[in-house]
């Protein structure tokens, strides 16, 4: 195999060097030297929003307690989803399986022993009716983590409402649709960038005129975080994606500020405190200053950075699990302060397997402590004005800045795998000291008990979607799919033609297959270096 | 991330025997998660091994077939989407009908220890969790590849 070609910017030797790069020089007062607070900060919920995108922030409304979660069948998931409600979570957040965000029916063969493993299995009109059975769905507000079948689960989402008697105009929530970060870091794709742009456009139009309230791309550095990316790379990365959503609409023909208010961001939140604080602070500001100056968008609300945050899965380790409470809890810690609107607390055991539900009401209260108890929501930015703050800020900024001007084509992927590699040596040459890990180490671990996902639901599943199949109207099936495949092939929004389909129960998988013929499918290089 | 920390010295880096073993690091499945099976195949490239990464997305036909042509000694499979029960016992299977008995199956991801147990009881060796040090996978293929080609 062949020695890394440029790379990792060559000044920077190990990991060490990567992340003093942002962190200011003296650390004292001196730091800020030229620094203009009035231009640099402003107030709360004013540009350039460094200090938040709302005026009143926690003071008015506490952040909306977001956990992810999915596993298993609609019916499985459903009961997670009431169990949460019920101890005070505020907004849904679907995890799908790996077929669903890869755009397989649970019956493909590609999807054998993935089916309810990593997330929630939603192939059909009905498994969406089932996942909501029983949550009003004009009263919650609902995250999606899906990505290359974005329009399609938006199609049955849009469906099952309307068949619980609801409009779209009333919906609220947000569907990832970040197919930028997919082929940078969380590597789940079905179509090449180009028609995958298209779809994209396509919804942000759809959603312009259809669902007002919904957040149509939630563009995430999560995953290029996890991936292994700096907190650098993860801020100017993700920024940049957000300007290329910004190009394309434009380039479709919709005014800016039509869609821009409706873009949200998606961050990490990992162990290095202060240096997510920064990050957060600097993404609002960069984010602004583009809007309005570069793009020319008008409307204050095209121009506030507003995001989710969760934190980092990665900083969890198997090794002695009940340390991660204590890592989430700085991490989420981090997220409030940063200003986020959402958060999802990771749960202690999930460097072992998805979580149980013990597991996720620890992580669930960790948010209620620190909404409750801490004395947060006191002061909106409480740490502005501290020089190591500020001066991180400004240099998050600079940084993200330089990066901006020398991307290109497959240098995140590179970026991030040698990030990657280069914190795992500084883990296994003890420079970072990880608990439990590299230091610490417990002699005999003790083990805890996991959730399990029993074989019985990929059978269920997979015999439900047959009689489904069975019963449904083949004729009308087959013009929906003729309707859809016309769209594709042409210039129409696709997504009108999608939402007839699922009506009369065409499945994921059907969809997927007629995109593929004019759309094509992307396959990656195997390069891992 | 990181302060650096105070212990400066460098471990010595685990050696590969002078015959190069040639190690195929594979993703079946659906799974997107390449960041430890990257870290791995750069690790065991830089301990001297022979690397062939597969790529994402590989079915376990796919891989035995990669295993092959390429004359593997191990295939290295990393899982993270909980489909592992499925996926070893798929792969190892295919070997079995190939007669690739001196080919080493072993891998690594989220794998909880009673699935590892009951995986390793079928045939298939060591399976690697997070924080698992990259240096206790160069030695573990240094002891077992010589065993297995004589």
């Amino acid at each position: 195999m062949s020695k890394p070609n440029g790379g990792f910017e060559k000044s920077l030797k190990t990991w060490e060097d990567a992340v003093s790069k942002v962190k200011p020089e003296k650390r004292s007062a001196s730091d800020l030297k030229a620094w203009d607070p009035a231009k640099e900060l402003g107030e709360p919920g004013a540009y350039p929003f460094t200090r938040g995108p709302y005026e009143n922030m926690y003071r008015g409304r506490l952040w909306t307690m977001r956990m992810f979660s999915g596993f298993g069948t609609a019916r499985d998931t459903n009961e997670r989803f009431k169990y949460l409600l019920e101890h005070g979570q505020t907004g849904l957040s679907i995890a799908f399986d790996m077929p669903t965000l890869m755009g397989y029916d649970s019956d493909h063969a590609r999807s054998r022993g993935e089916v309810g493993r990593e997330g929630v299995a939603v192939c059909s009109l009905q498994n969406m009716q089932t996942l909501f059975d029983g949550i009003p769905m004009a009263d919650v507000s609902t995250s999606m983590t899906i990505n290359p079948t974005a329009c399609i689960l938006l199609a049955f989402y849009v469906a099952c409402a309307e068949r619980q008697g609801v409009k779209s105009d009333r919906l609220r929530g947000t569907i990832q649709n970040d197919m930028l970060k997919e082929y940078i870091a969380q590597k789940e794709w079905v179509y090449p960038p180009l028609p995958s742009m298209r779809i994209i456009t396509d919804m942000m139009a759809f959603c312009a005129e259809h669902v007002p309230k919904w957040n149509t791309i939630s563009i995430s550095g999560y995953h290029i975080r996890e991936a292994g990316s700096t907190a650098l790379q993860e801020l100017a990365f993700t920024l940049m994606d957000g300007f290329t959503y910004v190009e394309y609409g434009v380039k479709a023909g919709i005014p800016v500020d039509d869609f821009a208010p409706r873009l949200s961001f998606f961050f990490n939140s990992h162990m290095d405190f202060f240096e997510e604080i920064a990050k957060f602070r600097a993404a609002r500001r960069i984010w602004a200053r583009h809007m309005r100056e570069r793009y020319g968008a008008k409307n204050p609300d095209s121009w506030r950075l507003r995001f989710h945050t969760q934190t980092a899965g990665c900083s969890l380790t198997a090794q002695q699990p009940e340390n991660n409470i204590v890592r989430t809890a700085i991490e989420a810690l981090a997220g409030v302060l940063g200003g986020t609107q959402s958060l999802h607390t990771n749960s202690m055991d999930e460097a072992l397997a998805l979580p149980t539900e013990h597991a996720v009401k620890i992580a669930l209260r960790t948010q209620q402590i620190l909404a409750h108890e801490a004395g947060l929501t006191d002061a909106i930015d409480p740490l502005a004005g501290s020089y190591f703050i500020e001066a991180m800020t400004n240099k998050m900024e600079e940084e993200a800045e330089k990066i901006f001007k020398t991307i290109e084509k497959g240098y995140p992927q590179r970026e991030i795998a040698r990030a990657a590699y280069e914190f795992q040596k500084a883990v296994e040459e003890k420079r970072y000291v990880n608990v439990g890990v590299n230091e610490y180490v417990d002699p005999k671990p003790k083990l805890i008990p996991l959730l399990k996902v029993d074989a019985r639901v990929e059978r269920d599943q997979v015999a439900e979607l047959k009689k489904l199949k069975r019963r449904r109207d083949a004729g009308a099936v087959k013009r929906a799919l003729e309707e859809v495949g016309k769209a594709a092939r042409g210039t129409a929004n696709l997504m009108p033609p999608i939402l007839a389909a699922v009506k009369v129960d065409v499945t994921l998988g059907e969809i997927v297959e007629e995109l593929k013929k004019p759309f094509g499918e992307w396959r990656e290089p195997p390069i891992y270096w | 991330m990181g302060s650096p920390m105070a212990a400066k010295k460098k471990a010595a880096p685990a050696k590969a025997p002078a015959r190069k073993y040639r190690i195929l690091v594979a993703k079946p499945g659906l799974d997107g998660h390449d960041r430890g099976a990257k870290v791995v195949a750069a690790a065991l490239r830089d301990a001297g091994f022979e690397v062939i990464y597969t790529g994402l997305h590989q079915t376990s036909e796919m891989i035995v077939n990669a295993a092959l042509q390429e004359d593997a000694d191990s295939i290295c499979v990393s899982i993270l989407s909980g489909a592992h029960m499925t996926l070893f016992p798929e792969i190892l299977g295919l070997m079995k009908k190939r007669k690739m008995k001196n080919v080493l199956l072993c891998g690594g991801g989220v794998i909880p220890p009673e699935d590892i147990a009951a995986l390793n009881k079928k045939g298939v060796g060591r399976l690697f969790g997070p924080g698992t040090d990259t240096r206790e996978i160069v030695t573990y293929l240094n002891e077992a590849l010589p065993k297995l080609r004589g």
